[in-house]
Formats: C-alpha cells, sequence, structure tokens
C-alpha cells in the first residue's frame, strides 16, 4: 500500500534485465509466455497485497475469486451464444470491453459482500479466526461453483483467435498473450495510479498504516476497507477473464494453485507492497518458464518457492518489503 | 518561565454555551473502568488542561471525546449535539480535530500527504489553499520537508506535523495529547507557542499534558484527574498556586 518515489522504476528494472537475460537463451515465444503467466499471477496478487495491507488478513478466498471469476466469464460469454473466436474486430472489441467489465463488477461485488459477511464481523477477533473463516469461504466458493457447473473442467469460449498472430520488430507474437500482457499493464498502472494519487488512494494508504489514525483524519473504516476488497476482486476478475481466454478451461480447483502461485508473488515482493505484488508475480511467470525450458518443468514448483525461501532468508519482508518501521 | 502569558483568568465567553460538555461520563476497557464519572466544560475560546498521572484516564478523556470509544454511561455534547455515539470519521466533519498520543503520523506517507490526510473530509479548494498556508507559516520546516516520508522526521518535526494535520481539519476544537512527549526542552517551548498561537487565530484547545508547569502556563483553566475522576478544577493561576498541585505535579 505504499508509494515510495524510485521504487516504481524498480519494476521495469528488474524486468528488463531479465529481458536481456532471457532473450538468447529461452527465445522470445518463452519470454511472451513467461510474461503472461506473470501478469496473471500478478493480478491476482495484487488482492492478496492489497488486504493483507489493510487489515493484515492472509485472505485464502482469493484465489477462488479468480477461479469463480473465470466460471462468470465462461457463463457470460455461453448464455450470450459465443462459442469460438470472434472475426468481426468491433463486436470483438464489445464483447472484450463488456466481459471484463460485468466480470470485475460482479468478482469486486462478491469481494465486498465477502468481506461483509466474513470478515468484518471478525475485525476484532484473534487474528487466527478469520484466518479460518477465509478457508471456510474458499471452500463454500468451491462448492457453489461444483453446483452450478460439476466437478469437471469445462472448455470456455475462446473469442480470441489463438493462432492469430502479429510482427512487432521483426518478433512474431501471439495477439491473444499480447493483449494478455497489455491488459495487466493498464490494470496495474491504473491501480497504482489511483492508490498514489487519489483522495481513496490515500485513505486506503492510511488505513493501512495506522487504522485509528486515519479515523481522526474523517476516514470511513468500514467504506475504505470494502472499496478495497471491491478492487482485489475485481482484479483477480479480470484475471479470470484472462484465464478463459488465454487457456480456454477452467475448473472449480483452479482457484487453490493459482492462488497459492499468486500469495507466493505478494510474498516474494514484499506483502502490502502494491509494486512488490506486480513484482513477484513476473518474477513466479518468468522463473517457472525458465525451469521449464531448462528441462525440469516438474520441479518449476519446487525452484518457486526454493528462491521464495531464498528471498526470505536474506530480505524477510520480501523483495520491496518495509524497509521504515511500521509506525513512525 | 512565563507563568503569566496566556493565563488570562477565566475568559468572558463563560457566560455563553460550552463548546464541550461532558455530563458523568463513565467509559470501560472491556472490564476497565477507566473514567468514573467526568464532567468537564470546555467554553469557546479557551485553552484548557487535563493534568493527572499515568492512567488517569487523560487520553481515554480525549479518545472519548473524540469518538475513538463510546461511554457506557453519561453524554458528550458539542455545541448543541449529542455526540456520545457519534464514531470518530463523522465528528472530524463537525469540527473535532485530534492530534493523538504517540503523535501516529503516516510514517510511509510524504509530510503533503500527511497534511492532505488532516483535509480529507475537506474539499474548499479555497480555504484549503489558505490552511495550507496556515500551517506551513506555523511550522515552516514542514514546508522545507513537504516531499519527505514523514517517518523520516525527527521528533520534534513529527509533531508539528501531527499538529499540523490535526489543523488541516479546520477544526473548532483542538484536542492535544502530550504534545511535549519525548521532546527537548527549547522544542518544548516551541509546540507551546505554537499552541497559544493556534489559540489566538481563534481555536478552542484541550490539552492534556504530564508538563504541568508548561500546560499551565498556557492554559485559562485546568482539571486534574486521578483514577478516572476529576479531583479539582480551578483557573490555572490558582491551580498554579495550589500547594497539592505543586507537590504532586510541579515538582514542589
Amino acid at each position: 500500500m505504499t508509494r515510495r518515489p524510485g521504487r516504481a522504476l524498480l519494476v521495469p528494472a528488474i524486468l528488463l534485465l531479465l529481458a536481456t537475460l532471457d532473450w538468447s537463451y529461452v527465445g522470445t515465444e518463452q519470454f511472451v509466455n513467461a510474461l503472461t503467466i506473470g501478469a496473471v499471477y500478478a493480478l491476482i496478487a495484487l488482492g492478496y497485497t492489497m488486504v493483507y495491507g489493510i487489515i493484515e488478513l492472509i485472505n485464502f478466498a482469493h484465489g477462488d475469486v479468480f477461479m469463480v471469476g473465470s466460471f462468470v466469464t465462461y457463463w457470460l460469454l455461453s448464455s450470450l451464444g459465443f462459442n469460438g473466436t470472434i472475426s468481426d474486430l468491433p463486436l470483438l472489441v464489445v464483447v472484450l470491453v463488456g466481459t471484463f467489465l460485468a466480470a470485475m463488477v460482479v468478482m469486486g461485488g462478491i469481494g465486498v459482500v465477502i468481506e461483509r459477511f466474513a470478515y468484518r464481523p471478525l475485525r476484532n477477533a484473534p487474528r487466527l479466526a478469520p484466518l479460518i473463516t477465509a478457508i471456510g469461504v474458499s471452500f463454500i466458493l468451491q462448492n457453489i461453483i461444483q453446483i452450478f457447473f460439476g466437478p469437471s473442467p469445462i472448455s470456455a469460449p475462446q473469442v480470441i483467435d489463438v493462432q492469430a498472430r502479429v510482427n512487432l520488430g521483426g518478433v512474431d507474437v501471439s495477439v491473444v498473450k499480447l493483449f494478455v500482457i497489455a491488459v495487466a499493464f493498464i490494470l496495474m498502472i491504473a491501480l497504482q495510479t489511483f492508490v498514489s494519487r487519489t483522495r481513496m488512494g490515500r485513505a486506503m494508504r492510511s488505513t493501512a498504516i495506522d487504522r485509528d489514525a486515519a479515523q481522526l483524519m474523517g476516514v470511513d473504516i468500514n467504506t475504505t476497507i470494502a472499496v478495497t476488497f471491491f478492487i482485489g476482486s475485481a482484479l483477480a476478475g479480470a484475471a479470470g477473464v484472462v484465464q478463459v481466454l488465454y487457456l480456454g478451461t477452467t475448473n472449480f480447483q483452479l482457484g487453490f494453485q493459482a492462488g497459492l502461485k499468486a500469495f507466493t508473488s505478494a510474498v516474494l515482493g514484499g506483502i502490502g507492497n502494491i509494486t512488490g505484488a506486480a513484482l513477484g508475480g513476473f518474477l513466479i511467470g518468468f522463473i517457472e518458464v525458465n525451469s521449464t525450458v531448462a528441462g525440469f518443468s516438474r520441479w518449476s514448483e519446487a525452484i518457486v518457492f526454493g528462491i521464495l525461501v531464498l528471498v526470505l532468508v536474506f530480505r524477510p519482508t520480501g523483495l520491496l518489503g518495509q524497509q521504515l518501521g511500521e509506525r513512525a | 518561565m512565563t507563568a503569566t502569558a496566556g493565563a488570562a483568568a477565566p475568559v468572558a465567553s463563560q457566560a455563553e454555551r460550552p463548546l464541550l460538555r461532558l455530563d458523568d461520563v463513565h467509559t470501560f476497557y472491556v472490564h476497565v473502568h477507566a473514567l468514573q464519572g467526568i464532567t468537564l466544560e470546555v467554553f469557546p475560546g479557551e485553552i484548557v488542561t487535563l493534568l493527572g498521572g499515568n492512567g488517569a484516564g487523560k487520553t481515554t478523556t480525549l479518545r472519548t471525546i473524540s469518538g475513538m470509544i463510546h461511554p457506557r454511561s453519561g453524554t458528550v455534547h458539542f455545541g448543541d449535539d449529542d455526540i456520545t455515539n457519534v464514531p470518530a470519521h463523522k465528528l472530524v466533519r463537525r469540527g473535532v480535530g485530534h492530534a493523538p498520543e504517540g503523535r501516529r503520523i503516516f510514517g510511509r506517507m510524504t509530510v503533503l500527504e500527511n497534511l492532505q490526510m488532516g483535509a480529507y473530509t475537506r474539499s474548499n479548494k479555497d480555504e484549503l489553499g489558505a490552511d495550507f498556508e496556515r500551517v506551513f507559516a506555523l511550522f515552516p520546516r514542514l514546508r522545507e520537508r513537504s516531499g519527505q516520508a514523514g517517518g523520516t522526521l525527527s521528533g520534534g518535526e513529527q509533531q508539528m506535523l501531527a499538529i499540523g494535520r490535526a489543523l488541516m481539519t479546520h477544526p473548532k476544537l483542538l484536542l492535544l495529547d502530550e504534545p511535549s512527549m519525548g521532546l527537548a526542552p527549547i522544542l518544548v517551548e516551541q509546540i507551546f507557542q505554537v499552541i497559544r498561537d493556534i489559540h489566538a487565530q481563534g481555536t478552542t484547545v484541550l490539552v492534556v499534558e504530564q508538563n504541568a508547569l508548561m500546560a499551565l502556563g498556557v492554559a485559562h483553566r485546568g482539571y486534574i484527574l486521578q483514577t478516572g475522576r476529576i479531583v479539582l478544577q480551578d483557573t490555572a493561576a490558582n491551580l498554579r498556586q495550589n500547594p497539592e498541585v505543586q507537590k504532586a505535579y510541579l515538582g514542589g
């Protein structure tokens, strides 16, 4: 929840570094893959980090919010009668904008409801109580999806042609991946601007730092926390749309895996720090793809968590974790 | 020590309605009976001080006034309004500004952002500009450091920021909780001079202090708290002369 001048530059710098490292070895296609996977992790990780930043809760249901987002996307597209690629460009744009808006608003709303009924009553309870509740919410979401969509994986319509490619400066890149990366970056820049420049963003940051002091400034804590859940869950909803566009499949257990990776991203980057969450997401994307390219695809998770452990040994607060004391 | 400055005995405005009135207020922290029937008044244009030892209930009194904690019984009135159960964030708009104990500035936000947080409830651009100028005039250091993270300021500067931030709420009543705590004597003098200035600009002040000498130097009236009860109330001049007060709080 914090903005330190100069820190924002770290992300592009590290990405650039990774780009130069990977370019010759991994190849363009894998580089784009890493960015795409990283973008999804980053979008989900933002919700973990924002919620942790403001109420110090590890929202274990957040991965499932992403999963529900993918089902909302599937349901929306299929009930509107789309079952494959849309070749009409204006229609495609309308469908994409509409799907993102709908999924984000619906998931944002669900996030607010979860906070209101599952977490707010426990706000002053011991830390463990809301944590267990979050796990409970996770099961509830998974079971609701099973009731409506069944336990088997579902193939969802990929409205962007997955075969389509564009030539970017001599490099052939998949359109859908490019689109995913662009969407993630736009959302992250929008979030960063919102948090650092607007009145509500300041309210969120001040509440994260010192809830009592924020109240004394006239900040309505309940509204601010609800807005935080809305934004975090909406971003997970956007990641759900991306899941459908990019992979064209989803299942009710999707949230666990993705949630674990995204949570790891948030911790790696420094939980509570928005830039850190984005950075962590992309880093994990790159680590996974690199280990696959190097022939260790079965080991990719062990490598991811090994690096997490290493980073935490040397920087217990994560890469961009707070160096300044919580309270001055 | 300038014991005379600002101690202009009970002000004429005592004839008016009090700006703040606590009536037999009992506040609990779960089972701890922290305030055991506090009755006090602050009139418009006054500086009133609340003295007492550790655990006497000074901070709890301020937190009860600013709505951070609600009394189990008794009433709090601000002007004509009953604010006993109004939550803190709504009281800010009504004109209660609170610089809490321990400063509680937002360490990871810049000085400017801290002041903007003080102005959180306000939208009138012209008034806001004037208030920023007022705060920067009172504390020129804050202007110099406006881009710096609050947590990097020195203790004295943080206290200035805490007071400046509370002033940005444009309070009718400013609550100050131990503004001199942990500060070097020269800074303590400065902070109390600022309290006089703020008062001279038309803000009513209720200040909680351990430093009774300084507090009674600026205040018109004072209340003395002991274990959640008011044991003495008088004009600041009389309190300074009171042998018991001298013995317990003035070191002689």
